[in-house]
């Protein structure tokens, strides 16, 4: 995978909001954005109700996805333009899910709605409908999702890649800072892993940083690029975006995300678990 | 609508009232306005909490009315806001309780 075939820019997505077979999808993690404007065209999927299975904690399973994307209109050979709020966090996270269910043909829009809203490019609130499609989704691709028992076996042997901010992994916050600190499951992070925030792939509008910087980044960083990586972070979207940036657009082989992440890792019994800025020791 | 960890990265709405549950004791919070060059408030501008070495911390979009709002930790941060009326930056030395502030935006 490269640049060229995983990102489009703003440019070209207003330039083909029309073109037959493109299907411009918005996800976000405040899933009423869409309703106040959206590009035009545009459907939306939501990661709560529709991404996630609404009993078990665990995504949606094949046939879910096979008949969401039937119903929303969305065929295999389409296609799909992943766009969102929150620097595309969770259209990162929806970009992983077509990956991992094999979609052939999916993008993300560079800078995401941001960008977009920054350049006043169109937005509107029309309701969108697409003729139902039927979608086959593929077995689901583990070689790009990490497990708990993976993650704990990682310490000390494969890249770990700890991808929120640095408070978060030092221990001294348990959440972003957009979100009240309340929570119950230890603090810090697992032993091993650098820390590299997402953020730091990102320009100030959202688009993402150039392959060279991205390269500087991650090899200052210490990630060793002939091992393994599992990126992780609070509940597996910003690590979406990270994994996106390493497998997508950096062609990394191997890399994984946990989607667990810090909020199973961090109530598991018995695991051991680092404090402070540095990696830790196994 | 509360701000709840319960629903993951959801962004909160950023006019809410503060969760009665909320312990201010315990909780550093920043808020405030987001106000263009001539005063107005800016809705729909893009604030981001740098930490005292500048990494990224968290974004929020502010409100109708220009607010935002961040659950943070006593210290210095860097507010960085992003809107069509101009980018603009402020320092804040947050302690426990409600921090308040204003964050001036302005075309180059």
């Amino acid at each position: 995978m490269s640049r060229d075939t995983a990102l489009v820019s703003a440019d070209w997505a207003e330039k083909n909001l029309e073109t037959p077979g493109v299907v411009f999808v918005e996800v976000d993690e405040d899933t009423s954005a869409y309703d106040t404007g959206h590009l035009p065209g545009a459907i939306k999927l939501d990661w709560k109700t529709d991404l996630q299975d609404q009993v078990r904690r665990d995504f949606v399973n094949k046939d879910q996805f096979a008949a969401l994307l039937s119903e929303r209109g969305i065929a295999n050979d389409d296609t799909v333009v992943l766009y969102g709020g929150n620097n595309n966090w969770f259209a990162a996270y929806a970009y992983w899910y077509f990956a991992l269910y094999g979609h052939r043909e999916v993008r993300l829009l560079d800078g995401g709605r941001k960008r977009w809203e920054l350049d006043a490019r169109p937005l509107t609130t029309e309701v969108v409908s697409r003729p139902a499609a039927r979608y086959v989704a593929q077995q689901p691709d583990h070689t790009i999702r990490a497990f708990r028992d993976e993650v704990v076996a990682a310490i000390g042997t494969k890249n770990l890649v700890d991808v929120r901010s640095p408070d978060e992994y030092a221990g001294r916050l348990l959440a972003p800072a957009h979100l009240p600190q309340e929570q119950a499951q230890r603090a810090g992070h697992v032993p091993t892993a650098i820390s590299v925030p997402w953020s730091r792939a990102a320009n100030e509008d959202g688009t993402f940083k150039s392959d060279q910087e991205l390269r500087d980044i991650y090899a200052a960083a210490g990630l060793d690029d002939s091992r393994e990586s599992i990126a992780y972070c609070r509940i597996g979207e910003r690590s979406s975006h990270t994994w996106f940036v390493l497998q997508e657009l950096l062609g990394h082989r191997n890399v994984k995300n946990y989607d667990g992440s810090w909020t199973e890792y961090g109530s598991l019994v018995g695991v051991p678990v680092a404090l402070g800025d540095e990696p830790g020791k196994e | 609508m509360t701000a709840s960890t319960t629903a993951g990265c959801a962004a909160p709405d950023q006019a809410a009232p503060l969760p009665a549950s909320l312990d201010l004791e315990k909780e550093t919070v920043i808020t405030g306005l987001v106000r263009d060059a001539a005063g107005e408030p800016v809705a729909g501008a893009y604030v981001r909490l740098l930490d005292s070495t500048d990494e990224f911390t968290a974004e929020v979009v502010t409100s109708p009315a220009g607010q935002f709002r961040f659950f943070a930790a006593p210290g210095t941060w860097r507010l960085r806001a992003l809107s069509r009326h101009g980018n603009g930056d402020l320092v804040i030395t947050a302690s426990r309780g409600i921090n308040e502030t204003t964050v001036p935006v302005a075309l180059d």
